[in-house]
């Protein structure tokens, strides 16, 4: 039987569906027997939903290098 | 470096990983346009840097960094103000959808979409704020994975980094947002 660390670990892969079929195998049987592990997963799992609905918008990292190389110019020319 | 070897420390070299994304959703949540966003967050950055010796180092960086910003985003509205001679506050709203403006629509008992929006920008903010207090390179692993959706593969290449050491970095940073988002987002419905 596998730990719930490990456990807990392979129930955040399943979030993105990478897990193998053996992990999920081991990820099932513990559940059957955890209520810890479970109560996680279920938190887990909402926290997916949470994630892919909420409006989270990023700056691409062409846009960062670029914001990075300003601040970095404004520096050496403060210094 | 300068001599700010007392309390907190400004580090404008981390500044556009730790704090870019999260000012950035705060901005546009507040000017509704990403390219304005853009802007006003770079000229906060840029004032930021010059006003560095005035930090005294009581607030914490990522605060002193948001009270730059609130007032790049009043500079942002006085001279949209004076530009345009008019005052009204875009709400980061749709208007593609049927080309209604929000104030009309909200009178539609039918819709209710428009809590969902401002719903949907707080869990944002709220993710973002989470991210910003876990280890960096924990919080970049899971944005990438997770809001920007790149796989495995291609994060493990870019971040140099084996599989099995970006799974434990997703699940420690998902461990932390379960607990550091407020409960209530985690109610059934």
């Amino acid at each position: 039987m596998i730990s719930c660390e490990k456990a807990a670990l392979i129930c955040s892969k399943t979030q993105y569906r990478e897990a193998g079929l053996w992990e999920q195998f081991q990820l099932r049987m513990h559940l059957f027997i955890c209520k810890t592990c479970t109560e996680f997963s279920r938190r887990n799992a909402k926290l997916t939903e949470l994630c892919s609905k909420a409006s989270v918008k990023t700056l691409t990292r062409e846009e960062k290098y670029d914001l990075k190389i300003r601040l970095k110019k404004e520096g050496d020319t403060k210094s | 470096m300068d001599s700010e070897d007392k309390k907190t420390k400004l580090n404008p070299e981390s500044w556009v990983d730790r704090y870019a994304d999260y000012l950035f959703n705060y901005t546009i949540s507040r000017v509704g346009s990403e390219e304005a966003a853009k802007d006003i967050l770079q000229d906060t950055f840029v004032a930021a840097l010059q006003a560095s010796g005035r930090f005294k180092g009581d607030a914490a960086e990522r605060t002193w960094l948001v009270a730059i910003l609130k007032h790049k985003i009043i500079d942002y509205y006085r001279k949209s103000n004076t530009l345009k001679a008019k005052s009204e506050v875009p709400l980061a709203y749709d208007y593609t959808s049927d080309g209604e403006l929000p104030e009309r629509q909200i009178a539609d008992p039918l819709s209710i979409g428009e809590n969902d929006q401002i719903e949907n920008v707080e869990l944002g903010m709220a993710i973002e704020e989470c991210l910003s207090q876990i280890p960096e390179k924990h919080a970049q692993v899971f944005s990438l994975k997770t809001i920007e959706n790149w796989n495995t593969e291609d994060i493990c290449k870019e971040l140099n980094i084996s599989p099995s050491n970006l799974w434990v970095m997703v699940h420690r940073a998902r461990t932390a947002l379960m607990d550091c988002l407020n409960t209530q987002w985690f109610k059934n419905p």
